[in-house]
């Protein structure tokens, strides 16, 4: 059942994103994109990264996709020519083997260090489901199935607290940096002088 | 008399690493054949969304929550690079209409 769950959530991955890479209108490439946004979501289910695909679901397809959309719409962003004509007339020839050079070096070291063991001992990854529990009346086992959660927001507000916080000044900062980077130069016009 | 039985293999952390490489090398060609910026800034996803991919698959190998904590740092920054760079590209696109990756070579505005 979970080799099932793993071809077909692959396929949607592997499918969309060629579809990003080959389609010529790109609103159909953002369409594309939001297949592999669900189907790598599916892949975080399947690995019981609960969070992870719920956060992947609604800040990637959610809002980055729906972002992409409305630049695509206001900008009135033509269907390029692109898979027609080239500048450089060697670029897709190359661009193939570089892209196969890169997934096989990468498939060879993947396979050939498929059994070598962490470097440091971490925190743990309880993906039982339950937790034990003890207290006055002993142990006992409570069955929690937000352990994910948990252990997730105990790792980051314990051990990347700063970074957490971090990447909180990063947003305001982007927001507030891609405000003023768009904004038009707005200079009253000469009938308008009597209001400055 | 002989049975014989299949038992589908489960999916290990090394499939998950091997579509991540593939996810990301999909990714490294789109970025090097599309030449609107649009797509091609999509194209930068799709590598993100691999690293993503491979940071969970090692979570789960090496049993360490911490590649799940990286995942969320990455949503994170990719959402605030995905704000800035539309910004830059519509400011650009603003300017120059039907702009391509190629005329957008030099940095002058």
């Amino acid at each position: 059942m979970e080799l099932v769950v793993f071809v077909v959530a692959s396929a949607m991955v592997i499918g969309g994103a060629l579809g990003v890479i080959f389609r010529r209108h790109p609103v159909h490439a953002a369409l594309s994109l939001v297949l592999t946004l669900f189907g790598v979501a599916v892949h975080f289910v399947a690995q019981e990264a609960h969070f992870l695909a719920a956060v992947q679901v609604i800040v990637y397809a959610g809002a980055i996709v729906v972002l992409f959309l409305f630049v695509i719409m206001l900008l009135g962003v033509d269907t390029a020519d692109n898979l027609k004509i080239d500048p450089l007339r060697i670029q897709r020839p190359l661009a193939a083997i570089v892209g196969v050079a890169i997934v096989a070096l990468m498939i060879t070291a993947i396979i050939s260090d498929r059994d070598v063991g962490p470097l440091q001992p971490g925190e743990g990854l309880d993906t039982a489901q339950v937790e034990v529990v003890g207290d006055d009346d002993g142990l006992r086992v409570t069955d929690t199935s937000d352990a994910n959660i948990k252990q997730l927001s105990r790792n980051l507000f314990g051990t990347h607290v700063f970074a957490f916080e971090f990447t909180s000044v990063l947003l305001v900062v982007a927001v507030a940096g891609t405000v003023v980077l768009t904004r038009r130069d707005r200079r009253p016009k000469e009938s308008e002088g009597a209001a400055s | 008399m002989t049975v014989l039985s299949w038992t589908a293999p489960a999916p290990t952390p090394t499939w998950y690493l091997i579509l991540g490489a593939v996810l990301f090398g999909i990714g490294a060609v789109g970025v090097l054949i599309r030449r609107n910026p649009l797509v091609l800034f999509m194209c930068i996803e799709l590598m993100l969304n691999a690293v993503n991919i491979t940071f969970v698959a090692m979570s789960t190998k090496l049993g360490n929550i911490d590649g799940q904590t990286a995942v969320f740092f990455v949503l994170v920054v990719a959402a605030a690079e995905v704000v800035v760079g539309l910004g830059i590209i519509v400011s650009i696109l603003r300017r120059r209409p039907g702009a391509t990756a190629d005329d957008l070579s030099e940095l002058k505005g």
